[in-house]
């Protein structure tokens, strides 16, 4: 098992690549990469059974990445992961190149196109219930955003994923409570998010979106958990690891100058060397 | 018409029933439609290969996809007109856009449903459908040409579209006929005229070559049985030989077979065309065949616009 401190480190390089080819391709969803990002490397890193050299690995957990708008810090992930090269990284936002703005398969290790959002965790659920039916023991992990849960089709996917009692579906929401207008409960509120799936039938967890031994803890719990999926609230904060960045609805899709980068690369070593002196 | 002759749906589900039964990767997804999809065989012989998600169509289609993903050839069964609108984002980024190999059988199509309304009606299905990449979209014409399709779709990992009527309809084929996805079938041979016409249409087709034949007219009917990939070259064909095409097909004027064909005949062949369908206006409240002949979807009407376009 990996320690804890590589994960946080890996979380601070993969915020760094992120902020640079949102800068370098001038367009991308900052504030939202970012708060995903110890999520994304607590589940590619420490929990899931997946392998780069055999990307369609048969019996290999799934994940969906439903906030498809996150591509950055995905696609950052999934390079350190070692699913995408440096090389094809850095075409990231250059003409013609293989890297969409949002996640498709054509990239080894993304199981499903998405973007629209509110689709994916009905995805999961096909993807769980097949393995349910197939005797399979594979496990579907579905990360939504908060806004995302405006859209209505994420409670039939809850409904029926609490129907069938997949137990091997754990949904997570990035919860980070801003969306590009504003305060998620400002816009249009969608608490209570933790009765609405416990209505459903699903056993929810709050955790800290940004505390790595917490989020290992967290999947594990979900792990064990019978008869029901798990649906994970982490508390994030939009822009995570860059001081001028965080909480603020403009950093949705804002693309930091030359200046800002460097400031931010400033803070994010600063934050290595926390880690590394911890 | 003899009681014998089943509905287009009852000769799909029974089909993937048989399929279904020697392959345990088919796997039906319907939204509390099992009845008017006639899914009740398949719910009660195969459970383990059958999934309801009650009156929720755009997770019916997310999950169907996610069960494509997994390896499974996937039908995502229910009424036409919700799949092709209510559905529509899930079956453009989901299926289409994800390439996954999920089947949408859309039953009841057209004006099927009568005077129940545009709600349900699916008049725009084949317009939406086939501008999204990677999606076949087929209208059969009969019962016989629905069981080769189902047979087709039940071995291939394709994304498509399948719209079939409510009610029975007039063999068009028999049973031995052979079906060849993607390319249109040449049901009459005549220089004078071609009438291209899909699904429920093709049979009133038929009826008015007879009627043109004993004018002394000769027609060549073309059953476009799949709207995508469409067969260019048999209306390029068409277009050479006669120079004077028909279309008809229970769909709006905009967009559908009409479109397709005129799309392909002003750009390489330009033949004189009237395009016989659904005016742009919500149909009147009548019976599917009262509403096929109001708006001249019947031999007697085909038959006149085939003299009129000859003129």
């Amino acid at each position: 098992m990996i320690e804890v401190k590589e994960l946080e480190k890996m979380a601070v390089e993969i915020r760094k690549r992120t902020v640079e080819i949102i800068h370098k391709a001038s367009g991308g969803h900052t504030g939202g990469s970012l708060s995903a990002v110890d999520i994304l490397v607590a589940l590619h890193f420490g929990v899931m059974n997946i392998d780069p050299k055999n990307p369609q690995m048969k019996g290999r957990d799934r994940f969906i990445m439903s906030k498809g708008h996150s591509v950055e810090s995905y696609y950052s992930t999934l390079e350190k992961r070692g699913f995408i090269s440096p090389e094809l990284l850095d075409t990231y936002g250059a003409f013609n190149s293989k890297l969409t703005g949002h996640p498709t398969r054509k990239i080894p290790g993304i199981e499903v196109n998405s973007g629209a959002l509110g689709h994916g965790l009905s995805v999961g659920v096909g993807l769980a219930l097949a393995a349910k039916r197939s005797g399979e023991t594979y496990r579907t992990y579905v990360l939504m955003g908060d806004g995302e849960h405006g859209e209505g089709s994420i409670m039939e996917a809850a409904a029926s994923a609490g129907h069938y009692r997949l137990d091997n579906l754990v949904a997570i929401i990035d919860r980070n409570k801003l969306q590009i207008s504003g305060r998620t409960e400002d816009v249009c509120a969608i608490d209570d998010l933790e009765g609405k799936y416990r209505a459903c039938g699903w056993a929810v967890i709050h955790c800290d979106g940004h505390n790595m031994a917490e989020l290992l803890k967290t999947f594990q719990m979900a792990a064990s958990q019978k008869d029901k999926p798990t649906f994970i609230i982490a508390h994030t904060v939009k822009g995570k690891g860059v001081s001028f960045m965080e909480d603020r609805a403009v950093w949705h899709h804002k693309v930091p100058t030359k200046e800002q980068v460097e400031q931010a690369f400033a803070e994010l070593d600063k934050r290595m060397e926390e880690i590394e002196h911890a | 018409m003899p009681e014998t002759v089943i509905p287009c749906r009852k000769a799909f589900t029974e089909t993937i029933l048989r399929e279904a039964q020697n392959n345990p990767d088919i796997f039906v997804v319907t939204s509390d439609a099992r009845g008017s999809v006639t899914l009740d065989d398949f719910a009660n012989t195969l459970p383990n290969q059958f999934v309801e998600v009650g009156i929720a169509e755009q997770n019916a289609v997310g999950v169907g996809a996610g069960l494509a993903l997994a390896g499974k050839n996937v039908f995502v069964c229910g009424p036409a007109c919700f799949y092709t609108a209510r559905s529509l984002e899930q079956v453009k980024v989901d299926v289409a856009y994800s390439r996954t190999s999920v089947k949408i059988f859309g039953v009841s199509g057209g004006v099927s449903y009568g005077a129940l309304g545009a709600s349900h009606h699916s008049l725009h299905d084949i317009a939406v459908m086939r501008t999204f990449p990677e999606m076949n979209v087929y209208l059969p014409a009969d019962r016989f040409q629905t069981e080769k399709l189902a047979q087709h779709l039940a071995h291939s990992d394709e994304a498509a579209y399948i719209r079939v009527g409510r009610n029975p309809v007039p063999d068009v084929y028999t049973a031995s006929d052979p079906f060849s996805p993607g390319k249109g079938n040449v049901l009459t041979e005549g220089s004078d005229v071609a009438i291209i016409a899909t699904g429920e249409t093709v049979y009133h087709a038929l009826q008015a070559e007879k009627q043109l034949k004993q004018m002394g007219i000769h027609a060549m009917v073309i059953d476009m049985h799949t709207l995508k990939p469409f067969d260019e070259e048999l209306v390029l064909k068409a277009a050479r030989l006669t120079g004077h095409i028909v279309t008809v097909e229970e769909h709006s004027i905009y967009g559908g077979l009409g479109g397709l064909v005129a799309e392909i005949v002003t750009q390489n062949h330009p033949a004189k065309m009237k395009i016989i369908g659904i005016p742009d206006e919500n149909v009147i409240n009548a019976k599917p065949l009262e509403i096929f002949e109001y708006y001249g979807l019947t031999a007697s009407t085909i038959c006149k616009q085939a003299v009129g376009v000859l003129k």
